[in-house]
């Protein structure tokens, strides 16, 4: 295991480096700078600004300054936000995306799974095709639809819920929904079809034999044989949900990480560029290396090697 | 013991049980008036090929019949149980306890994310007061019983570190854990190795003879049957076509079909090249029976009656009786011939 662990943490660091380079290059052929601008900058300011940045430099030697840097923890100044570093801007926007996107996490868990059992179980009928549908149109309809829908009529018409800003438990409940309405229905379809897999397997009607009750069996014997490919899935999932969405975010003016990623390549605001990718990357490496530890649980014939 | 046990109450009586699945093509009758009784601590084989009724039949008694599988006539009782009323939760009471069951293939009937020991106990909290040590106490007893070493070590393993005929082993030791009157075997040493075979099937025997339940050997294999049962039903196209005791069938098969899977039987002092001899010929399609004996279209001795109409049952005996009309003629032709005599005097 401590091997298996090591050889994860040396592939992981190889992963990032590769993401990193990939990053770095393309956004280097990509068009403009981050000083293009409506407003016509004199080439001497201009110039000030790119060596005061280094971005005067060859792009060999930027490219190693910056990987030099960013393994002393350090990924610069942004190039956008005057004098704020890379880091602070991720540390003080993470936490709120996180909120948002854990709540999510937890609700398309907590709603996606007994669904998909539900809908399982209860094959061919009516709530098995009520919740098909439902999970469809969850897939289906954008997230920027779901929000102006709801911000339409809880927000404007009902007047039941606040439509801008996260300062109060009720603000969270429009953003959440938006968040979770795609992988609640992706669990629920998921979780379905692994769960059909399941029931018609011999332990299932061993259990049956035993006399256990339908919900024991269920839950018991079936559910963490299922679980498995919701567990894959959640790895991804939980870091894309956490580090936020561009859309939500914009929508209900959430002051979150989602917006900063586009925000940085409208800008090529190169330093927060390179920052947010290699913090996606590293926080979906370790969530890829926890889903590998959780299969080991859930499944005892899993062995890291 | 096991002789006291052997009483003449009756554990299992099934009359005119009629099963039909009812699928999106039509209605496939499964089972058409298979009536059988029991005695307890009798061991009952039921041999037939794929498709017969041979699980359908004993899956009945536990309430098991999948969907859309439905009884649609005749009575079972069980143990003072009236199986056609019962309820899903009274079957809960009665499954795993009064009567029990062993799959065919251990290596996918145990849950291969639980250890063994969480299985076995499992039942036994489920249908007694023994708590956690209890339940503990009494499964490692089991895996005694059932030969299994190094009982409290196997316990904490997963059903996939351990070996098909030490799987199917714990499925023993799950099945007997509440001490059930019946135990139902649905060809438990088909997905095993021959020699492992044996050791399954001596260390039902054995456990028989202490426990005194008695058990249903479902299998296609007649070698089993031979050496373990009392009495054997043969089924063909969901009816029981011949049923006796052990010696009526090997010793004086009355039916085609029974002829017929004694014959394929491979024998030891067969001379060289002799081949075997098969039933020629398919089962019968399940959703068009035929309107006479469903065994008709591959029986050698077959009749124009026969095609057309089911023939009745003739007992040979207080236990033996075949459905074929063969036999009918036979007795016809006997009573006549009794009668001719008779006129001649």
């Amino acid at each position: 295991m401590a091997k298996y662990l090591l050889k994860r943490v040396l592939l992981a660091l190889v992963t990032i480096w590769a993401v990193a380079t990939i990053t770095f290059v393309l956004m280097n052929m990509v068009p403009g700078g981050p000083f293009l601008s409506e407003k016509a900058i004199s080439p001497a300011a201009t110039a000030a600004l790119e060596a005061k940045y280094g971005l005067d430099k060859p792009f060999s030697e930027r490219y190693i300054t910056y990987l030099k840097d960013a393994c002393h923890g350090d990924f610069g100044l942004s190039l956008k936000q005057r004098g704020r570093t890379v880091t602070s801007i991720i540390t003080t926007k993470f936490p709120v995306s996180a909120r948002v996107g854990g709540v999510a996490v937890l609700v398309s868990l907590l709603l996606g799974v007994p669904l998909g059992v539900v809908a399982a179980y209860k094959r061919g009928t009516a709530v098995d095709s009520t919740l098909s549908v439902l999970a469809t149109l969850g897939i289906a309809v954008p997230s920027f639809v779901i929000c102006t829908v709801l911000m339409y009529f809880f927000g404007v018409k009902l007047g039941w819920l606040p439509t801008l800003g996260l300062t109060t438990p009720k603000h969270y409940i429009m953003p959440v929904f938006a968040l979770a309405a795609y992988p609640t229905s992706y669990i629920t379809r998921l979780m379905r079809s692994s769960m059909l897999d399941v029931l018609g397997q011999d332990y299932m009607r061993t259990a049956r034999a035993k006399g256990l009750s339908q919900k024991v069996s269920l839950f018991k014997h079936a559910l963490r044989n299922a679980i498995l490919p919701v567990i894959t899935y959640l790895g991804p999932m939980i870091a894309y949900t956490l580090v936020g969405s561009f859309i939500v975010e914009k929508i209900f003016t959430i002051p979150g990480l989602g917006g900063e990623f586009i925000k940085a390549i409208n800008g090529r605001d190169y330093t927060m560029i390179m920052g947010t990718t290699i913090f996606l990357a590293v926080f979906m490496v370790i969530m890829l290396l926890i889903v590998d530890i959780i299969y080991t649980i859930v499944d005892p014939r899993i062995k890291l090697k | 013991m096991a002789e006291n046990t052997k009483n003449e109450k009756i554990l299992v009586d099934i009359q005119h049980e009629r099963l039909s699945f009812f699928t999106p093509a039509g209605e496939v009758k499964a089972l058409n008036d298979v009536s059988f009784k029991m005695k307890e601590g009798e061991v009952l084989g039921i041999v037939g090929e794929s498709g017969s009724g041979k699980s359908v039949t004993a899956y009945s008694l536990m309430g098991l019949t999948a969907y859309p599988g439905r009884l649609i006539g005749g009575t079972i009782d069980f143990n003072g149980h009236r199986i056609n009323d019962m309820t899903e939760a009274e079957f809960r009471e009665i499954r795993g306890n009064e009567v029990s069951i062993i799959f065919q293939d251990p290596m996918t009937s145990l849950n291969p994310v639980y250890t063994v020991g969480n299985q076995i106990e499992e039942v036994i909290k489920l249908h007694t007061d023994k708590n956690k040590e209890e339940a503990r106490a009494r499964a490692i007893e089991l895996l005694t019983l059932v030969g299994i070493n190094e009982p409290e070590k196997r316990l904490k393993q997963y059903p996939h570190e351990l070996s098909g005929g030490m799987r199917q082993r714990v499925m023993i030791a799950i099945a007997l854990a509440c001490e059930p009157k019946l135990l139902i075997a649905d060809e438990p040493t088909t997905a095993l190795d021959v020699t492992i075979q044996a050791q399954i099937l001596e260390l039902m025997m054995e456990l028989r003879e202490k426990l005194g339940m008695a058990i249903i050997m479902i299998t296609h294999d007649l070698g089993i049957v031979a050496s373990m049962c009392e009495k054997i039903a043969v089924m063909y196209a969901g009816r029981i076509v011949e049923y006796g005791t052990t010696d009526d069938i090997f010793y004086n098969p009355k039916h085609e079909y029974t002829k017929g899977l004694i014959k394929s039987i491979p024998r030891l002092d067969a001379k060289d090249h002799e081949r075997l001899v098969p039933i020629e010929g398919t089962p019968v399609d399940m959703l068009n029976p035929p309107a006479g004996c469903p065994f008709a279209p591959r029986c050698d001795s077959c009749m124009k009656i026969c095609l057309r109409e089911m023939p009745p049952v003739t007992y040979f005996n207080d236990v033996h009786y075949t459905q074929c009309w063969l036999n009918q003629k036979a007795e016809a032709e006997a009573a006549a011939k009794a009668g001719k005599e008779e006129a001649d005097e």
